[in-house]
């Protein structure tokens, strides 16, 4: 039989253990996972290196995540924003570590670890301060980059609606990472808004094939992170 | 006295030099302008790096679907025919080369057609990059629109850029207040001289040497 639904978020990130490789799907506050960045907070695993696009904003979710002192390292394409404080503050501290990837070629080495392809050559960076040290190839006159996979140990994804085999769709452009995400891990936790039973999602219309997916919590109601932000919240 | 292009008149000469059905990618700031001055009879389909072709005008505030942004992480519509995809896709359109047009901001542009506008490369500063390395390097027209100089009166067309590099060599043409000037490789090109505005003008402000309309 197939089981994958966990009962509460707090059971479905139970074993991320202190050092783990956490991926957060999520592109700024859409897709974001909260509830349960918010339950792994609670777990309290440290030393943690996290991949997503940003570095969380205000004092909910992501942000909390790191200002909780759990994060060594952040991989991602555009660690600031207009409500970014948590992080900038650290990293000028000189408290945690920053891989900046483009944003282009962070979804690509997600993709490539998801699809078993160790490295792959890009056009981005070539001829700037972020290709230096990176091997250099060139195919039919132009040069190019080489950027090894990103893996994980697990990764967080909200979708919009999961069936009970892990099948996924999402909402517009909640989307983003999530579907590389839930490749790319070796243990997929996903939040789920809906969660139906198998066959209720039309085959045609999956976007992630439940073979990506280890555990599913239904969260009904899901906190956005730009409405807790404007309600001047924090966690815990 | 009315002189030089303010920052609609920039955006909507630039919209001008968009072939019609263009795929277009608009950077933040003053290139978000040019979807608020499309010509007459004319039509292209936004992209946005977070996911999505088809990209409409903003929502009314009543009417806003937080799971409907945009790359700078506003709250955007989806015109009929929209598309949604996850971001391998979305880059893959990027670096594959399928999206047509690409109109950015920037602090620095060279006569060689480099571009930096990622970094200021301050000690301390946070870099921050996101998809302009990607898209600098995959689109197919790479179209620049900015002040001719900085607020301090810099120039920011240069013979190099002193700044570090989103991409060597990759900008066609530079729309600003006071011209549109055209990456060759001769160097700087004057295309267009905005009203009011002479030759000599621009080329005291400008970094480098502009070759004047033949």
């Amino acid at each position: 039989m197939i089981k994958k639904k966990y009962a509460s978020v707090a059971s479905a990130v139970a074993d991320i253990h202190d050092g783990a490789t956490v991926m957060i799907g999520g592109f700024g506050a859409s897709g974001s996972p909260i509830e349960l960045i918010h339950a792994l907070i609670d777990h309290g695993a440290k030393d943690l290196t996290v991949i997503n696009n940003n570095t969380g904003n205000g004092e909910v979710g992501l942000a909390a995540l790191i200002g909780n002192g759990q994060v060594k390292k952040m991989i991602c394409s555009f660690p600031k924003s207009s409500q970014s404080r948590v992080f900038p503050k650290l990293y000028q501290e000189g408290l945690i570590e920053l891989e900046l990837v483009p944003q282009g070629t962070l979804a690509e080495r997600i993709r490539a670890a998801g699809a078993g392809i160790p490295a792959f050559y890009t056009p981005t960076t070539v001829g700037t301060v972020l290709a230096e040290g990176k091997e250099i190839r060139s195919f039919d006159g132009r040069e190019y980059v080489m950027e090894p996979w990103l893996q994980a140990d697990f990764a967080l994804v909200k979708c919009e609606m999961s069936d009970a085999v892990g099948n996924l769709t999402y909402n517009k452009t909640a989307r983003n990472f999530n579907p590389l995400m839930c490749m790319a891990a070796t243990t997929t936790i996903v939040q789920t808004r809906k969660l139906v039973n198998a066959g209720d999602i039309d085959p045609e219309h999956v976007i992630t094939p439940g073979i990506f997916v280890n555990r599913i919590v239904e969260v009904p109601q899901p906190v956005h992170e730009d409405i807790l932000i404007a309600q001047g919240r924090s966690y815990p | 006295m009315n002189t030089g292009w303010n920052r609609d008149q920039m955006a909507a000469r630039a919209a001008q030099d968009i072939p019609d059905g263009s795929y277009v990618n608009l950077g933040i700031g003053i290139p978000e302008l040019v979807a608020q001055h499309v010509p007459e009879g004319c039509e292209f389909i936004y992209h946005t790096e977070n996911g999505m072709l088809g990209m409409g005008p903003p929502p009314a505030e009543d009417e806003r679907d937080l799971d409907l942004m945009n790359a700078g992480k506003k709250y955007v519509t989806a015109m009929p025919g929209a598309a949604y995809f996850h971001h391998a896709d979305s880059f893959s359109m990027i670096r594959g080369g399928h999206i047509d047009v690409c109109v950015l901001g920037t602090m620095q542009v060279a006569e060689n057609g480099d571009i930096a506008n990622w970094s200021t490369g301050a000690p301390g500063a946070i870099p921050a990059v996101g998809g302009a390395m990607d898209l600098v390097q995959g689109v197919k027209h790479i179209y620049v629109i900015t002040q001719h100089t900085t607020r301090k009166g810099d120039p920011k067309l240069v013979d190099r850029c002193t700044y570090p590099l989103t991409g060597p060599g990759v900008v066609s043409r530079i729309f600003t207040d006071l011209a549109v000037v055209d990456v060759t490789p001769g160097g700087f090109q004057l295309v267009e001289l905005a009203p009011g505005i002479s030759f000599e003008e621009v080329q005291a402000k400008t970094g480098a040497s502009i070759l004047p309309l033949a």
